[in-house]
């Protein structure tokens, strides 16, 4: 016996309090096929995570390649011998980047120079027939290609180990022979290579070398599959792994029995469509497709994803208008507003509509209610529901926290909920384990014939197919042909129905022309030269492959990088303008007790002002209390009765100004204007009165300079002052969701599983921002120039260098909100709430930071808009160079390295 | 139009709230510290400015002139040498400086008029303003109380007795404090109702809810209570608990009214985030109309500069914008005291803007989904 691949001694691992694995110990053979088979949810998924290393492991410990997974060494040693395909069409791809793209990154990663890289991907898109498709993007391509695309990214580096997680779900009969085909004769090329598969598919099952079955987190039984067959005595896989289950699960198992469907009312139809067609731009993903469901009827729609399934399901309940064509359901045409019909119907989305954030039973409730069950029903319909799908004991749990079967019966009990006449399922059973699968159709089954529900189905399981009354195979947007499962496989004179169905998709194809020419038959049999095993340390090149696809991915979607520029064009006029520190055009009255010449003179002074423009007089105490209330005056000035005459008697006499304080920056301002009015009315009234007499004014004269812009205009302040502000805000957020998005997109599994660094990946993600945030600026500088016309005085250079410092600080803060933050909405928010306040509060756009106090102060210190507010102002106004802003620079410099680090350390480089 | 499917989905939607911590945290946060922060962060107009001091006199007036600057209004002065004086201002040490010239004291008292240079950054706006003319007026005071000794002048008997009303310190942080609440109070409306609309996309509930009995308008006006109600329950405790409780801000008007007209400008500031949920793709191109929106939104609302100083252009443009009509009304409840009969204009507008934005996001709202699929 050869030394096994990977050694796992009590593994055990649980998320929350769900257990995937319990106590796991196994050892998976090498040089040959290995496969996990059993249902969603029993944790064939996680056993491969962490064989993988993307997983961190919990309990026990797990060898392979004969080293320790848990030791991050030896992880970085054995990493790049490694492939895995996670679970999920193409999860591990980049939908925007093309075939050769995607293939290209991963090869860049792995360091192969270009004329290697040219020479493995011409190879690997030739044996994959992926050749004519090179420059489509994968999100463009269909299910089959996607997983062929993903097993060209895994080849690439030449693994020992080829880790294939659920590689055929969701791929269509044709695909997924093809699929196979491809992977033994890249064994027979690299025959030492070991490949580790679970899948749900049984039958796929039975041409590997050895199994394991498992359920419930624990492994059943090991062995070649003809060894599991002779122990269970049973004549397929599936009915061995029923007969492998313990005997409480096996409970209440019984054969599927179809009843044949009699059609009864007539023949009244329950669904029609005439040449429905869909288009979306220039693809057509729905061609003239008709059909005519009888009441009662359960209807297939066999096919590839991809192939206009959810398309044309989706056109049936109106989700989609269609391009042509009509549909009706029960008669009614199809019409996105009637209400009454939705009812009547049960959809069932593949996407699995269900609120992760509500427990079972709050999603069955919600739905009741929505649907409008009467109230002292519902918890009984609940109950009912619960009992009939079996989730009786999973009413208070998440979904996220369920296996997929699970949360699949938990769909249908929802669609199920208020009895409709009719269920449209697009893919109910994907993924859904053998047992569960029968459940579930036997339930399918009642509600045809005994309550009479019609049912659309679509599916990719062929035995399901078999069970439909009648099917139509779907491919390329077109019904190929519809009719009875039987009468198929007899009109095609195959053996069975995926027989005729790959019949028929093969005629599809050749009379497209659109799969390419067939896979070479030599296969990959060239043993290539190893690729240079990547060094551990930081490596440029990995660094770099990042930056690249992260910069292609920028550019394949241009509104956004449009949104990011025009954006900050637009925020610059309108803050530029509209931010002004002149108080002007404030509106005052006065309540003038004395009507005379000299009372006149002094409303006339200020009215006489800029800053101030005269509303009606006030009358009495009340109009003043109410007209300051509403803000029609911020400024009231009570003159006296008898003002005039005391004035011109030289007795004391007081005028009283009220000053609107609601907004105090405003209120200091008026307060410091109607001062310097009182005192220059004064200082003409002495000029006038006493003639000789040096007057109280011009005992000394102070001379203001202002300095650095010397009109005092608003703009020359504020323009060089909101540069910071939008390259914070704009750069950070754009960085932000880089990483969240991967995290909930699922691609982040590639810092896991190759042999990125942290630092890699965070610096790679980061300099096509900071690229994109340096044409940002220039754009900002030449408006700053010429539209607002605010001289660039000081050093061009020095402001450059400043800002590539500043935008790197910048972009490094949204990473760190993104390494933390799990959610997208929790990155905007947070990244919001860390640039808005700080940036435009406590770095001194408009208060200096030195006058600032308590918390904002600190914060005020720290920022980095800070100082690089220093740097735009010293350079636009003051015509400073390097050196009067050398202490600056200092602070900016350490910023990005620091928060940089605190990114790697918050970011992990596997899943907890 | 159902009442009970609006109430049904709007708990679901609390419900999705409760169960992101993260959010929560952000919530709190944002509604404790962010606005404890920034509230007492900001100095009064004139607090601490730095100001040195040129003295080549070295007269007991020039003493007298350097003494007369201490906190809050100033930093106690930097004696400084001519040439020093540039390079600090240069480096943006200082924001003032006075440079009183040889021989002042003798000049003045001779009755020849002498000239005191006062040197302002006036890249400091804030500052630059109200700070020269308060060192003009502290510098005239001494100066004269100084000549006064020695010499008759006549000074006018006429006073100017100044008080400010609502808020007769002129505190900074009574404003900052509401001023941060109401920009608090937009982002997270915006963010919450907008975002949770994309996902919900992106996760395919949404055309779930689409073919269920259940309208566009239902499932829209769920979002907005929901969203309304969180947003009123986190500022009425941020009122009473950090506003009045913890800083002390002495409310004049009916907070009652305030919540009201809050509730109408959440409204509006929801159906926005909605419009924006529908104009956006994906998410990161939400983020960056996010702010693209909101600093407008915040900066140019009049809570942080006075709005009848702003161009023409920008005050006709801003009338559009929710966040205006909230900043003069919450001034007028909450600082003046007013009532109904005073903001009803402003409430009006801002059921105006949020019906129209309603109304554009429900046009969309369909035909979004449907490009999404």
């Amino acid at each position: 016996m050869i030394e096994p691949v990977a050694r796992l001694r009590e593994v055990g691992l649980r998320y929350g309090r769900t257990v995937a694995l319990d106590s796991v110990t196994l050892d998976l053979p090498a040089g040959c096929m290995a496969g996990l088979i059993g249902p969603d949810g029993v944790g064939k998924s996680s056993l491969l995570a962490l064989v993988s290393g993307a997983r961190q492991i919990q309990a026990g410990s797990v060898e392979v390649f004969g080293g320790d997974m848990a030791s991050a060494r030896h992880r970085g040693a054995v990493g790049p011998r490694i492939a895995y395909m996670p679970q999920g069409l193409g999860k591990n791809l980049y939908p925007t980047l093309s075939v050769f793209e995607n293939i290209d990154f991963f090869g860049r990663l792995f360091g192969h120079d270009r004329e290697e890289r040219e020479r493995r991907i011409a190879e690997l898109v030739e044996a994959t027939g992926l050749t004519p498709f090179t420059d489509r993007p994968a999100g463009k391509l269909s299910g089959g290609m996607k997983q062929k695309l993903s097993l060209c990214c895994s080849l690439i580096h030449d693994p020992d180990l080829l880790i294939l997680d659920e590689p055929t779900t969701g791929v269509d009969p044709l695909s997924r022979r093809q699929f196979w085909e491809l992977i033994d004769r890249i064994r027979a090329g690299r025959p030492g290579m070991s490949v580790l598969v679970a899948t749900a598919y049984m039958e796929e099952a039975a041409r590997f070398d050895w199994l394991a079955a498992m359920d419930g987190g624990r492994v059943l039984a090991t062995g070649t599959p003809r060894a599991l067959l002779e122990r269970t005595g049973t004549s397929s896989l599936e009915a061995a792994f029923i007969a492998l289950l313990p005997a409480e699960d096996r409970e209440g198992y019984q054969p599927v029995a179809i009843q044949p469907f009699v059609a009864e009312d007539g023949d009244e139809a329950a669904i029609e469509a005439r040449g429905l067609t869909m288009r979306f731009g220039d693809f057509t993903a729905v061609d003239n497709v008709g059909f005519r469901i009888r009441r009662g009827e359960i209807f297939g729609f066999l096919g590839s994803n991809g192939c206009g399934k959810t398309t044309t399901m989706k056109m049936l309940t109106g989700l989609l208008p269609a391009s042509e064509g009509q549909a009706w359901l029960f008669g009614q045409e199809v019409d996105a507003g009637d209400i009454e019909t939705r009812r009547r119907v049960g959809y069932m989305s593949q996407a699995f509509s269900l609120y992760s954030e509500l427990t079972v039973r709050q999603n069955l409730e919600l739905h009741a209610r929505l649907f409008s069950l009467p109230a002292e029903a519902i918890p009984d319909r609940i109950e009912e529901m619960a009992r009939r799908f079996g989730l009786a004991d999973i009413m208070d749990a998440l979904p996220d926290a369920l296996p997929l079967g699970q949360r699949q019966r938990l769909s249908l009990a929802v669609a199920m909920i208020h009895g409709p006449e009719m269920l449209i399922l697009d893919e109910p059973t994907s993924g859904v384990d053998p047992v569960a699968r029968d459940g579930f159709w036997r339930i399918l089954i009642e509600l045809a014939r005994r309550d009479r529900v019609t049912i659309f189905i679509s599916t990719h399981f062929m035995n399901e197919a078999e069970r439909c009354d009648r099917i139509s195979l779907m491919h390329a947007g077109r019904v190929l042909v519809s009719d009875t499962p039987g009468a198929l496989v007899e009109r095609r004179g195959a053996q069975t129905l995926e027989q005729a169905f790959i019949g028929y998709l093969e005629e599809a194809v050749a009379e497209a022309g659109d799969a390419g020419p067939a896979p070479t038959t030599q296969g990959i049999t060239k043993a290539t030269p190893p690729a240079h095993r990547p060094h551990r340390g930081f490596d440029f090149r990995r660094m770099f492959s990042f930056s690249r696809r992260e910069a292609m991915e920028l550019r394949r979607d241009p509104i956004r990088a449009t949104l990011a520029l025009l954006g900050s064009v637009i925020l610059m006029l309108v803050m530029g303008y509209g931010i002004t520190m002149d108080v002007e055009d404030l509106t005052f009255a006065v309540l003038d007790r004395d009507q005379t010449i000299t009372s006149r003179d002094y409303a006339l002074n200020i009215a006489g002002s800029r800053y101030f423009t005269e509303r009606p007089p006030i009358r009495d105490y009340d109009d003043l209390d109410r007209r300051m209330q509403a803000g029609e005056v911020t400024l009231a000035i009570e003159i006296p009765p008898g003002f005039g005459r005391d004035v011109a008697r030289g007795r004391p006499v007081q005028i009283a100004a009220w000053i609107d304080g609601a907004m105090p920056s405003r209120g200091q301002t008026i307060r410091g204007y109607v001062q310097g009015m009182h005192a220059h009315w004064l200082a003409r009234r002495v000029a006038h009165s006493s003639t000789g007499t040096t007057a109280a004014g011009q005992l000394f004269s102070i001379e203001t300079r202002f300095r650095y812009n010397p009109d005092v205009r608003s703009l020359v302040a504020m323009v060089p002052a909101v540069i910071p502000i939008l390259l914070m805000l704009i750069p950070a957020m754009l960085t932000a969701l880089s990483i969240v998005r991967e995290k909930e997109m699922g691609s982040i599994v590639n810092l896991y599983v190759t042999p990125v660094t942290r630092f890699e990946f965070l610096l790679g993600k980061q300099v096509p921002y900071v690229l994109l945030g340096m044409v940002n600026f220039l754009l900002l500088v030449l408006l700053a120039m010429f539209v607002f016309r605010v001289p660039l005085t000081g050093s061009f250079l020095v402001l450059t260098a400043g800002t590539a410092l500043y935008l790197c600080a910048a972009t490094a803060l949204g990473l760190l909100a993104s390494s933390f933050l799990k959610t997208q909405i929790a990155a905007i928010f947070g990244t919001a709430v860390m640039t808005i306040v700080p940036a435009t509060q406590f770095s001194g756009l408009i208060d200096p930071v030195s006058s600032l106090e308590g918390m904002g102060a600190v914060i005020g210190h720290l920022y980095p808009t800070t100082y690089y507010v220093t740097i735009a102002r010293g350079t636009f106004s003051k015509a400073l160079q390097f050196s009067d802003l050398r202490s600056e620079f200092l602070p900016l410099l350490l910023a990005a390295p620091v928060l940089i680090s605190l990114s790697a350390m918050l970011l992990r480089k596997q899943e907890r | 139009m159902r009442l009970a499917n609006i109430a049904n989905l709007g708990v679901k939607e609390l419900r999705s709230l409760i169960r992101d911590p993260m959010m929560l945290v952000l919530i709190v946060y944002s509604f404790t510290f962010a606005i404890y922060s920034a509230a007492t962060a900001m100095p009064e107009t004139l607090s601490r400015a730095t100001i040195s001091i040129v003295d080549e006199d070295r007269s007991p007036v020039s003493a007298r002139i350097a003494g007369a600057f201490y906190p809050p209004y100033f930093l106690p002065p930097a004696q400084i040498t001519q040439s020093e004086m540039d390079a600090r201002m240069d480096a943006g040490l200082d924001t003032f400086a006075l440079d009183i010239p040889p021989d002042f004291q003798r000049d003045l008292l001779a009755g020849r008029q002498p000239t005191i240079q006062l040197n302002v950054d006036a890249t400091r706006m804030s500052q630059a303003f109200t700070g020269s003319g308060y060192v003009q007026t502290i510098v005239g005071d001494e100066v004269t109380a100084f000549a006064r000794r020695y010499r008759t002048v006549d000074t006018p008997q006429v006073d100017l007795v100044l008080r400010a009303r609502f808020n007769p310190e002129l505190k900074p942080s009574w404003f900052g404090a509401i001023m941060q609440l109401v920009n608090q109070i937009t982002m997270l409306s915006i963010v919450l109702a907008g975002a949770a609309l994309i996902r919900e996309r992106e996760h395919g509930t949404i055309e779930h809810l689409l073919v269920m009995p259940v309208t566009p308008f239902e499932i829209m006006t769920a979002k907005v209570w929901a969203m309304a109600l969180v947003v009123l329950v986190a500022s009425s405790l941020c009122i009473a608990l950090v506003v009045q409780g913890m800083m002390g801000v002495p409310i004049e008007g009916s907070i009652p009214l305030f919540l009201v007209g809050a509730a109408v400008h959440v409204f509006a500031t929801t159906s926005m985030g909605i419009f924006l949920g529908t104009v956006a793709r994906s998410m990161p191109q939400f983020g960056l109309l996010l702010i693209l929106v909101l600093l407008p939104l915040q900066m140019l609302s009049g809570g942080t500069t006075p709005r009848e100083s702003m161009p023409e252009l920008v005050q006709v443009v801003m009338m559009a914008a929710p966040t205006t009509h909230f900043v003069s009304m919450a001034q007028a409840i909450l600082y003046r005291g007013a009532g109904l009969s005073v903001v009803w204009p402003q409430m009006l507008m801002l059921v105006a803007i949020g019906g129209a934005l309603f109304g554009f996001a429900l046009a969309r709202f369909r035909a979004t989904v449907a490009r999404i699929g």
